[in-house]
């Protein structure tokens, strides 16, 4: 029995969305021109929101360090472009609130040249140095989580990782960043892999890529030299494959126990993206200034992929790509599925933003609640085997005390709950509430 | 000039949503049960017509009655008081005075529905309580059964129908017994053919075997429907009379007999499968489904009446909640078994 299930490649439950990619799964990635202001968030990543090391009027190098690690769970930041530091001080960030960040002025007349080409000698570096060399280059998770990168590379005393995982799932609807890299880099991303597989100690390199990529399966295969420890994984078409319990599970057959992390199964998982820049940064000397991000959805005139410095206001994005169309109602960063609503096109691409999605009319018409039937599609949806559905009358009677006791905290936010409710009650964000009210609640003084 | 930006949402994601909606679950019900409706009306002929249009006029008078003014719309929308009330009808005998049939789909409705606090909240399948209700009540004129008019009889309306309220109500000359009461009052089995087919006598519903199970692997196509429910509870059957036959076949029915006889797939595919009287958990699903084989067999077999699905739903539906409780599914990662 065991075997069979191996041999299908899958976690259980989850939902089939309609993956929407042919919009943008064939379209090359190109450049974004320079433009003129760019904005660079300090707390663009999670943990403590880096420092900025430059003043007003100060010019920059595009590449140039112009904020520092806040801690270690922190990175660092580089100036997208070369210019003039305008002001640094408060802007609005993609949740709406104002928080601090570098404004900077690109310099008309720059050719934008990074000092590019000189590669570092990873291989003799420590595995000290190079968990330093990876937070100076601000790399971060590209998948949308943005969590710096060099805290999942500092594994405690005692703790081997076997296999690093690459998660090429891309299972979101729309984004094809990753396909598209798979299939323009495939190259970088095995450099990567390599720097990434010798410094982790690990036995091999597995690339998940979901099985509605055939080409991007068979380029990074044809890749891969005869011998080296990379072994590419088909993986069933599903969300959210892409989760990175979920990939274990479907790939090694594993459970990630409740509240522990993928090292717990010997196993260090990160996003194509995220090793794309690594080889970035250690062969080509690199840091983190721009990233790929999918233009896409019904109310955008061009649809692409494109390569974007970090700051870029999606803004001159959106104006690249033609502008949007009349009926345009929700700008979304990230995937239909678990992306953040913006309300203004001023805020800046990030780290983590894998696509900029506009949607009109139809995606986001206000649907009729109808009360909760017990169906129990959310069950039978719900990647963790929580029960969505109690969860969600819970939470509408404010028992949030209550869901404790259902495991309202193992809860990830995939949305598959609300996905698949007949009865359109927004199931995952009435979680949402639930655990922000806990995790916000002040406990009484003893 | 500059170009204004649209104002911009800030629905939360996700987005995306699969198609399905809470009424067309219940219309596909509905359609599920066209053959079968239609069927009854062939045999029935006016009476069926008559019957059914009774019962689903109650059950919405009761739903429009009730439901406050703003809220009236959303509560006939959703198609579920239609679906209450001829799902009723169809386990009513068809000679049926008609206005006990409304005031079953009423009641059913009202006590079964509405002060539970409206759909998705009730404990107890609205259809059988209002049938419960009507057994209670006219237990003479609820086990009254007629034959079919057979073939030509279209317009015949049996006499009963048309009783007055709160009037004895004529006894009908033509009374018959159905399959079940046959098999336990004088021993006399049904040719299986007429079980299937619907040559028998019973209630509006429950004489064709072959087009409920038809409407059924429709909703299962359209996944309507908990599969795991129908199917255990007519394992459960098959297998408990399997057992029974072992110890004596010729007093117990066979399995097929059990399985197509009196309202037992109207019951497992089209009531106990109500979702909202049903456990939600899967593992709790099967405990529903099993429970509800094995009271319907001891009841028919051992206890004082004929049938006993509609008592079995009802009691599993009461012990949904516990079972509920205790079949919480296993979470990710903490230990056990899946599902």
């Amino acid at each position: 029995m065991k075997a069979f299930r191996r041999l299908r490649r899958n976690f259980e439950h989850g939902v089939h969305p309609a993956h929407h990619k042919q919009q943008t799964e064939n379209l090359p990635i190109q450049r974004v021109p320079f433009g003129k202001d760019y904005i660079m968030p300090l707390g663009q990543h999670i943990g403590i929101p880096a420092r900025a090391i430059v003043t007003a009027g100060e010019r920059v190098l595009r590449g140039q360090m112009i904020a520092e690690p806040g801690g270690f769970v922190s990175t660092s930041l580089h100036s997208p472009v070369t210019g003039t530091v305008k002001e640094i001080g408060d802007f609005r960030g993609v949740d709406g609130r104002f928080a601090p960040a570098i404004a900077i002025e690109a310099d008309a007349f720059a050719t934008q040249q990074v000092d590019a080409g000189t590669s570092i000698d990873w291989e003799a570096m420590s595995q000290e140095e190079f968990i330093e060399a990876v937070q100076m280059a601000g790399i971060v998770g590209m998948g949308g989580a943005a969590f710096p990168a060099h805290v999942k590379l500092s594994v405690p005393d005692g703790v081997r990782i076997r296999s690093l995982l690459i998660n090429g799932a891309e299972c979101e609807p729309y984004l094809t960043t990753d396909h598209r890299l798979m299939l323009e880099r495939p190259e970088a991303l095995l450099e990567g892999a390599e720097i990434m597989r010798q410094k982790l100690g690990a036995e091999e390199a597995v690339i998940g890529i979901e099985a509605n990529k055939p080409d991007a399966i068979e380029i990074v295969q044809k890749h891969i030299q005869p011998g080296a420890p990379v072994r590419v994984v088909p993986l069933k078409v599903k969300y959210p494959q892409g989760a990175e319990k979920m990939m274990i599970k479907s790939v090694f057959d594993v459970e990630v126990p409740a509240g522990q992390l993928p090292r717990d199964v010997e196993v260090n998982v990160n996003n194509v993206g995220t090793i794309v820049a690594i080889a970035d940064y250690f062969l080509r000397g690199m840091p983190l200034i721009e990233r790929v991000v999918t233009v896409a959805g019904p109310g955008v005139t061009y649809p692409a992929n494109l390569i974007v410095p970090l700051g870029t206001p999606v803004r001159d994005v959106v104006q690249f790509c033609g502008g949007l169309k009349p009926g345009t109602r929700e700008i979304v960063m990230g995937g239909p599925m678990m992306g953040r609503p913006i309300a203004s096109l001023d805020v800046p691409i990030l780290k983590g933003c894998s696509g900029v999605l506009v949607f009109t009319e139809e995606q986001t018409a206000r649907r009729r609640e109808y009360p909760c039937i017990s169906c129990g599609r959310c069950l039978e949806a719900c990647p963790y085997f929580l029960n969505p559905s109690r969860l969600a009358r819970l939470s509408k009677s404010r028992m949030f005390d209550e869901m404790k006791a259902y495991n309202v905290f193992d809860c990830v936010e995939c949305g598959c709950c609300t996905f698949s409710c007949p009865s359109n009650i927004p199931i995952v964000q009435l979680i949402r509430t639930a655990k922000d009210d806990l995790s916000h609640r002040k406990e009484p003084d003893a | 000039m500059k170009k204004r930006d649209p104002d911009l949402l800030l629905a939360h994601a996700p987005l995306l949503r699969q198609g399905m909606t809470t009424p067309s679950v219940m219309r596909d019900v509905l359609i599920a049960l066209a053959p079968a409706t239609a069927a009854s009306m062939w045999f029935f002929g006016l009476s069926a017509i008559l019957v059914l249009g009774a019962c689903i006029g109650g059950a919405v008078a009761a739903e429009w009655l009730f439901a406050d003014k703003q809220a009236r719309g959303d509560s006939l929308r959703d198609a579920s008081g239609i679906l209450t009330g001829l799902l009723l009808g169809l386990t009513l005998p068809p000679g049926l005075p008609l206005w006990m049939a409304f005031l079953g789909g009423f009641v059913g409705i009202a006590l079964g529905k509405v002060i539970w606090g409206g759909l998705g909240h009730n404990l107890f399948n609205p259809a059988l309580l209002g049938r419960a209700f009507l057994l209670a009540t006219f237990p003479i004129a609820m086990t009254t059964w007629v034959p079919a008019v057979g073939d030509g009889g279209f317009l015949q309306i049996y006499p009963g129908n048309l009783a007055l309220p709160f009037m004895q109500a004529q006894v009908d000359a033509m009374s018959a017994a159905t399959p079940l009461g046959l098999m336990k009052f004088e021993q006399e089995v049904t040719p299986l053919a007429n079980l299937m087919f619907g040559k028998t006598t019973g209630s509006l519903g429950e004489t064709s075997g072959l087009l409920l199970l038809l409407g059924g692997v429709y909703l299962w196509l359209r996944r309507d429907l908990d599969w795991r429910i129908p199917v255990s509870i007519l394992l459960t059957v098959v297998v408990f009379s399997a057992v029974l036959g072992l110890f004596d076949a010729e007093r117990f029915p066979t399995p097929l007999f059990s399985v197509f006889s009196g309202g037992l797939l109207l019951g497992a595919i089209y009531m106990a499968t109500d979702p909202v009287t049903s456990p939600v958990t899967p593992k709790g699903t099967w405990i529903f489904g099993i429970g509800t084989g094995v009271l319907v067999m001891l009841i028919r077999v051992f206890g004082g009446l004929p049938e006993g699905v509609m008592y079995a739903i009802l009691l599993m539906n009461a012990a949904t909640p516990l079972i509920d409780r205790y079949t919480q599914p296993r979470v990710f990662g903490r230990g056990g078994d899946t599902k």
